[in-house]
C-alpha cells in the first residue's frame, strides 16, 4: 500500500491503494466517481479514457504508481470545459446515445480531439476516435455530433 | 659541447624515427586492420541486424501508417496509427497509454518518450516485412536520414538511447508473462555495434 | 367510435383487464395496470380466478410537484425503451412531456410482457407488446383525472379537454394534472376507454429526444456496475477453461496474500465449478484470481473444437435433416442439369455479444428476504433463479432493474448462471452486499455464443433466371432446447435456426428446408436477430448471385421474385429504390452497390450500400436503408436504431470478428482478438427512410443486423468477382 496525492477536476484527492492499481479503479471504487467506465482493461476500448496533464490516456492501465502531480480531468467535470460543453450539448442534442456506456469516453476523446483540431476533418474525426469502440456502434452520430460542436465552438 | 650535440642530436633522430614509425606502422596497421576487420564489421553488423529486426526493435521501426506488437507483429490493437510527429493523433497517442516506465500490472510497455521511428527509419516494407541486411544497413548509415548520426553516433545511441535500453526490459504482456528478449544481450549488441563501427560502418552489397 | 379505435379498446376474450389505484404515501396518483394475458395465443378458457394482491409498484405516478414519473416495465439497453414507452403513455395521457421522468420498473408480475406472460424484452417486443397496453394506461389515468375535474365543477367529461398536465373545462376554468392526483385516485376505473385517433397524437410519431441522453453524457448515470453500497464486497470468479470443468484443487496461497481478500472458495456453476474471490475492490479481487493455481479435472467433459465442427456439419448437411418445410416436388432438385445448378456452402461462426458493460449483478441475502440489482433482460427468470439458490419464494427478492450498458441478447439467459453465481456467493456472505463481476475476458470466453452454423444450399435455375427449386440443410445447435422455451420447437426443429429461411417471402418452387441439431459442449444463445443472422446472409446472397446470373437487376430480381403478399418488403424495395436511384446512378470508380432486403420480427427492412476496398477491406461509404415497421412511434428512434444497428450488423464480417476454440478452449481473450467495429468500419452516413404506416407497430432493435453484412459482400462480389460464404470475412 502507498499513500498518493492526487489532483483530480481541480481537487487535492488523497489515497491509500497498492501502487499498481489502476488510475480507472481508484477513480471508481477509491474516490467514488463512477463516470469513466471499465470495458476491456486492456486500452482497446477507449470506455476508461480521462485528460491527464491535457492527454486523453486510457485509465484502465496506467497504475496510480505513474500519474504523479499531473492533473485529471474526468467526464464529471469536463462540462466546466467550454469545449467539453460544447461536445456534451452535441451529443444531446444530435441524439448520439443508444446504451451510453462507451460515450464518457468518446466524449473525452472527442474533447481532446477539439481542443487540439479546433476544425476537423472527416478524416481527423476517423483517426482520433478510431480506437473508441461502441458496440451499439453510434457512430454516424459521433461524427454529426463532434461536426457540430466544432461549429458551436467557432 | 660536441657530446650533447651529438646526444640531442641522437635523441632528436630517435623521436623523429619513432614518429616515422608510427606513423608507416599506423598507416599499414590501418590498412592492416581495416582489411581484417572490415570482415569483423560486416559480422558485427549481421548480429546488430539480428536484433534491429527482433519484434521488441522492429515493431516501432514500421513503413506503414501503424505501429505492430507483439512477437508475431500484428497490427497494434486499438486502431492506434502514426500521426504527423510519430506520436499518434490527438485523442489516440502514443502516450494515452504508454507511460515512461512498464506498467506490469497493466500488461503496457512504456518508456521515456514512446514513439515510432521515423518513415526514414523504417525496416519493414509496406507488406510489413522486414528489409533486407542490406537495406537496413543503408537505412541506418544515411545520415541524410538518421538525424546525422556518424558511426560514434549510432553506437552512443545503441549504449544509451531509453527506448533501445528498453528492448531489454521490455516488462510483462497482459497475461502476466514476459515479452521476449533480443537475441544478444545489451552488452552484446554494444559489442557488436563497435566492432562495425570501428570498421566504419560497412554494409554488406545487394539489395 | 371510428373503425380503428373500436378495435383498439376491445379486449379479446379471456383477458381481464385490472386497473387499480391508489393514493401514493406522497401524494399524488398511482396507477397500476395489469393485464392478464395467456401465456400462447392458443390459450383460452375461463379467466384465473385466483385473487392477486398488487404491490405498490405503480406504472405512472403523479406527484404533486408536478412530475410524472413512468414506469418502464422492460430493460433499457440502448435501444431506447425508456422514452418510446413513457411517449405513449405521455400523448394518452396529454401528460407535459417536460415533466415525464421514466423508471426502469423491478421484477414484479405487473410488469410482464403482455405477450409472453414473463417480464423481459427480447424479439423486438418492446414497442409491438406493449403499445396498446401503455396506450390504455395513459388513457384510463385521464379519464379519471378528467372525470375528477368535472365532478369539481360540476360539469359532464364531455365538456372538459385536456392539455399538457391540465384539465381544462367550461367558463375557462382549468386545474393541473397534480391538484387532481389525489382526489381521482378515488374515482372508479373505467372499463373501457376511447384511444386518441393517430391524427391527435402530439408525441407518437414525432421525432422525440431520448430522456436519459444528458445522464449519459455526464458521467451522472449509474449502471449496474457502478453500484455502490455500504459494505459491499466484490466478487470474481475463475471460470474453468473448457465449458463443465470441475476444480480438482486449488493452491489459493498467493491469492490470499493480496490485501484486501477476503474469502477464496469453490463454487457450483451452472455447468461445473469454479473458485470465487471475494475483496473488498475490484482491482485486489482480479489480482487474487490471477495467482490462484487452479488444477481442473476435465474427465468426461466434451472439448469443442470450431474447426472439426465445420467439418463435421458439412459432412452431415449433406444428409437431410429434420423437416422444416416440404414444398413441391423434394426430388426436383436431384434432375437439375449441373449448369443450371448453384451449390453453396456456408459457414458461420460461433459470435459473442460482448456488450459495453461486462455482466454483473449485486445481491444482499438477509436470511429471509434478498436485494438484487442487475440489468437484466429476463427479471423473472432470474428472480426465479436468485430465489432458488437462497432458499427463498421469489416474491422476498427484491429484484430492481439497472440501466444496462448493451445486451443484444447476452442479458437474457434462461438458466440465469450469472445471478445464480452471484447468489450463491450473496449466500454465503449473508448480511453483506456483493457486486459479482464479469471481466471482459470472463465475457469473451465465458460461452452463451451465436451457434456455430453450416448452410448447404442448392439452387435449381429455371429458364427465366427465377429458382425453378431450392432444397436448403441447415446444421447448428438449438438455442431452445433444454430451456423454458422446448416447447416451442416442433418436431425437433428449432425455428431459431431456420427462421428466415423457412418463412421467406421469396416464391421458391419445390422449396425444401431441413435441419440438424448437434448437441455441442457450448453454451449458446439468440444473438441480436437470432437465426436471420446467418439465414438472412445466405438468402440475400444467394437471391444476388442469381439475380448476377440472370442479368437482371438486383432490387427488380428481389422485386419480380417475392411473393404479392410481402407488403412491407415491397414497400421498403420501393422506397429504397426512390431514394437511392441517384446515388446508385454515379457511383465513382472502384465503387460498387450492394442490395439487401431481409423482413424479421415483422419488419421490412431493404438497403443499398456503396462499398469500395481500401487497405484490403470493405470501406463503406454510404448506406441508404429503407423500413417498414407499421407505425413509426419515434422516428428519431428507428433511425439511430438503423443507422447503428446496421454498423452493429458488421461486426459479423470484422477480420477477427469470431470466437474460435481449439480442444475445448477458446482462443480469444479481449477486444485483441475479437475485434468488433470501431469508427473506420462503419458506415460513413447513412440516411433512413420510414415507409408511412398506420399499421401496428413492429420493432426496430434487430431487423437492421441481417440485412448489411450481405449488402456489403454483394457489393464485393462485384468489385472481386468472389463470393464470400465464410464467415468472419478474413480476406477480401
Amino acid at each position: 500500500m502507498a499513500t498518493y496525492q492526487l489532483n483530480v477536476n481541480g481537487q487535492r484527492k488523497e489515497v491509500t491503494v497498492d501502487p499498481s492499481t489502476p488510475l480507472l479503479w481508484v477513480l471508481r471504487e477509491d474516490l467514488k466517481m463512477t463516470g469513466t467506465k471499465y470495458g476491456c482493461g486492456v486500452s482497446a476500448c477507449g470506455a476508461c479514457t480521462v485528460h491527464v496533464a491535457g492527454v486523453a490516456t486510457r485509465s484502465c492501465v496506467v497504475p496510480i504508481s505513474l500519474i504523479g502531480e499531473r492533473p485529471v480531468v474526468t467526464i464529471e467535470a469536463i462540462g466546466e470545459d467550454p469545449i467539453g460543453r460544447a461536445v456534451q450539448n452535441a451529443w444531446v442534442e444530435k441524439d448520439v446515445v443508444q446504451c451510453g456506456y462507451c460515450q464518457s469516453g468518446q466524449i473525452m476523446s472527442a474533447v481532446a480531439l477539439l481542443k487540439h483540431t479546433p476544425k476537423p476533418t472527416d478524416t481527423n474525426i476517423e483517426e482520433s476516435m478510431g480506437g473508441n469502440l461502441c458496440r451499439c456502434a453510434t457512430y454516424v452520430r459521433i461524427r454529426e455530433a463532434i461536426k457540430s460542436a466544432a461549429e458551436q465552438s467557432k | 659541447m660536441p657530446r650533447i650535440r651529438a646526444t640531442n642530436f641522437l635523441i632528436s633522430l630517435l623521436v623523429l624515427a619513432l614518429g616515422a614509425w608510427m606513423i608507416v606502422s599506423s598507416t599499414l596497421g590501418q590498412a592492416r586492420r581495416s582489411a581484417a576487420t572490415r570482415a569483423q564489421g560486416l559480422a558485427g553488423w549481421e548480429q546488430v541486424y539480428q536484433v534491429l529486426t527482433h519484434p521488441r526493435c522492429i515493431n516501432c521501426h514500421t513503413a506503414t501508417s501503424y505501429p505492430q506488437q507483439g512477437d508475431d507483429r500484428h497490427r497494434h490493437i486499438s486502431n492506434v496509427i502514426r500521426g504527423p510527429e510519430g506520436k499518434g493523433v490527438p485523442g489516440l497517442n502514443c502516450a494515452s497509454c504508454h507511460q515512461e516506465t512498464n506498467a506490469d500490472s497493466t500488461g503496457v510497455p512504456g518508456g521515456h518518450n514512446w514513439h515510432l521511428a521515423p518513415l526514414s527509419m523504417k525496416w519493414q516494407d509496406l507488406n510489413d516485412r522486414p528489409l533486407s541486411s542490406a537495406a537496413v544497413c543503408r537505412a541506418v548509415t544515411d545520415r541524410s536520414k538518421n538525424h546525422n548520426l556518424d558511426g560514434p553516433g549510432l553506437l552512443k545511441h545503441h549504449e544509451e538511447e531509453a527506448l533501445v535500453l528498453w528492448a531489454w526490459n521490455p516488462g510483462r504482456r497482459p497475461d502476466g508473462t514476459m515479452r521476449t528478449l533480443p537475441p544478444l544481450t545489451h552488452q552484446e549488441f554494444v559489442a557488436a555495434t563497435r566492432r562495425w563501427v570501428e570498421a566504419g560502418t560497412p554494409c554488406p552489397t545487394g539489395r | 367510435m371510428s373503425a380503428s379505435t373500436k378495435k383498439a379498446t376491445e379486449l379479446n376474450p379471456g383477458r381481464r383487464n385490472f386497473l387499480r389505484v391508489s393514493a401514493a404515501a406522497a401524494g399524488g396518483l398511482l396507477v397500476s395496470l395489469w393485464l392478464d394475458f395467456p401465456v400462447t395465443a392458443q390459450e383460452g378458457g375461463p379467466p384465473n380466478p385466483t385473487q392477486r394482491t398488487y404491490p405498490p409498484d405503480a406504472f405512472v405516478h403523479i406527484r404533486p410537484d408536478g412530475k410524472i414519473v413512468i414506469q418502464v416495465n422492460r430493460l433499457e439497453f440502448g435501444q431506447g425503451v425508456q422514452t418510446a414507452l413513457p411517449m405513449i403513455l405521455a400523448d394518452e395521457l396529454d401528460a407535459d412531456w417536460s415533466q415525464v421522468v421514466a423508471e426502469l420498473a423491478p421484477a414484479d408480475d405487473v410488469y410482464k410482457d403482455p405477450m409472453f406472460g414473463i417480464q423481459m424484452v427480447g424479439g423486438s417486443g418492446s414497442i409491438a407488446h406493449s403499445f396498446q397496453q401503455y396506450r390504455e394506461l395513459g388513457a384510463k389515468t385521464r379519464a379519471m383525472l378528467v372525470a375528477t375535474a368535472a365532478g369539481r365543477w360540476k360539469v359532464t367529461p364531455d365538456q372538459c379537454r385536456t392539455e399538457l398536465s391540465v384539465v381544462y373545462g367550461p367558463g375557462g376554468k382549468s386545474t393541473r394534472y397534480s391538484e387532481l392526483a389525489r382526489d381521482a385516485a378515488r374515482k372508479d376505473v373505467p372499463a373501457s376507454v376511447r384511444l386518441k385517433d393517430p391524427s391527435q397524437f402530439r408525441l407518437v410519431g414525432k421525432r422525440v429526444r431520448r430522456l436519459d441522453s444528458g445522464a449519459k453524457c455526464n458521467g451522472s448515470l449509474k449502471f449496474g456496475l457502478d453500484l455502490d453500497l455500504p459494505g459491499m464486497k466484490v466478487a470474481v470468479v475463475a471460470h474453468p477453461p473448457v465449458f463443465g470443468a470441475r476444480v480438482k484443487s486449488v493452491d489459493d496461497k498467493a491469492a490470499r496474500e493480496v490485501e484486501g481478500v477476503r474469502e477464496v472458495f469453490e463454487i457450483p456453476l451452472a455447468k461445473g465449478t469454479g473458485v470465487a474471490i471475494v475483496a473488498d475492490k475490484f482491482w485486489p479481487a482480479k489480482q487474487a484470481r490471477d495467482r490462484l493455481k487452479i488444477e481442473w479435472d476435465f474427465s468426461g467433459v466434451e472439448r469443442a473444437d470450431s474447426s472439426q465442427l465445420r467439418e463435421q456439419y458439412k459432412q452431415t448437411a449433406r444428409k437431410a435433416g429434420m423437416s422444416a418445410v416440404a414444398r413441391g416436388e423434394a426430388k426436383a432438385i436431384d434432375s437439375v442439369n449441373a449448369r443450371n445448378l448453384i451449390v453453396a456452402e456456408y459457414e458461420f461462426p460461433y459470435l459473442p455479444h460482448a456488450p459495453m458493460e461486462p455482466l454483473n449483478t449485486t445481491i444482499r441475502f438477509e436470511g429471509d428476504k434478498a436485494e438484487a440489482w442487475a440489468g437484466s433482460q429476463f427479471q423473472t427468470f432470474d428472480q426465479m433463479a436468485i430465489a432458488e439458490v437462497l432458499g427463498l419464494k421469489p416474491d422476498k427478492v427484491t429484484f430492481h432493474t439497472e440501466m444496462a450498458g448493451g445486451g443484444f441478447g447476452r442479458r437474457a439467459v434462461t438458466d440465469s448462471h450469472v445471478q445464480r453465481e452471484a447468489a450463491v456467493i450473496a449466500k454465503r456472505l449473508r448480511g453483506t452486499p456483493v457486486k459479482l463481476v464479469w471481466t471482459r475476458e470472463d465475457d469473451i470466453r465465458g460461452g452463451y455464443y451465436r451457434p456455430l452454423h453450416v448452410h448447404r444450399v442448392e439452387v435449381g435455375i429455371g429458364a427465366d433466371g427465377m429458382p425453378s427449386a431450392w432444397r436448403h440443410v441447415i446444421v447448428g445447435q438449438s438455442l431452445l432446447a433444454g430451456t423454458p422455451f422446448a416447447m416451442m420447437m416442433k418436431d425437433g426443429v428449432d425455428n431459431s435456426s431456420v427462421e428466415g429461411v423457412s418463412d421467406t417471402h421469396y416464391n421458391l418452387p419445390n422449396f425444401n428446408v431441413s435441419v440438424h441439431h448437434p448437441t455441442v459442449n457450448v453454451p449458446v444463445l439468440w444473438w441480436r436477430s437470432v437465426g436471420h443472422t446467418h439465414t438472412g446472409y445466405v438468402m440475400e446472397t444467394l437471391i444476388d448471385e442469381l439475380a448476377a446470373r440472370g442479368k437482371m437487376d438486383p432490387i427488380a430480381y428481389r422485386r419480380k421474385l417475392l411473393k404479392p403478399e410481402a407488403k412491407k418488403l415491397h414497400s421498403a424495395l420501393e422506397l429504397l429504390d426512390t431514394r437511392s436511384a441517384a446515388w446508385r446512378r454515379s457511383l465513382p470508380r472502384g465503387h460498387a452497390v450492394g442490395i439487401a432486403c431481409h423482413e424479421s420480427f415483422g419488419t421490412g427492412v431493404a438497403c443499398a450500400v456503396d462499398v469500395s476496398i481500401k487497405d484490403k477491406r470493405p470501406r463503406i461509404h454510404r448506406a441508404t436503408v429503407a423500413v417498414d415497421c407499421g407505425l413509426a412511434v419515434n422516428p428519431l428512434s428507428i433511425e439511430s436504431q438503423f443507422q447503428a444497428g446496421m454498423a452493429f450488423g458488421l461486426s459479423q464480417l470484422m477480420a477477427h470478428g469470431a470466437v474460435t476454440l481449439k480442444d475445448g478452449i477458446v482462443e480469444q481473450r479481449n477486444f485483441d482478438g475479437y475485434v468488433p467495429p470501431y469508427i473506420g468500419d462503419a458506415p460513413v452516413v447513412v440516411d433512413v427512410h420510414i415507409v408511412p404506416s398506420t399499421e401496428a407497430p413492429t420493432g426496430c432493435g434487430e431487423p437492421p443486423v441481417p440485412v448489411i453484412s450481405p449488402a456489403v459482400v454483394n457489393a464485393l462480389s462485384k468489385l472481386t468477382g468472389k463470393r464470400y460464404r465464410t464467415l468472419p470475412l478474413v480476406t477480401v
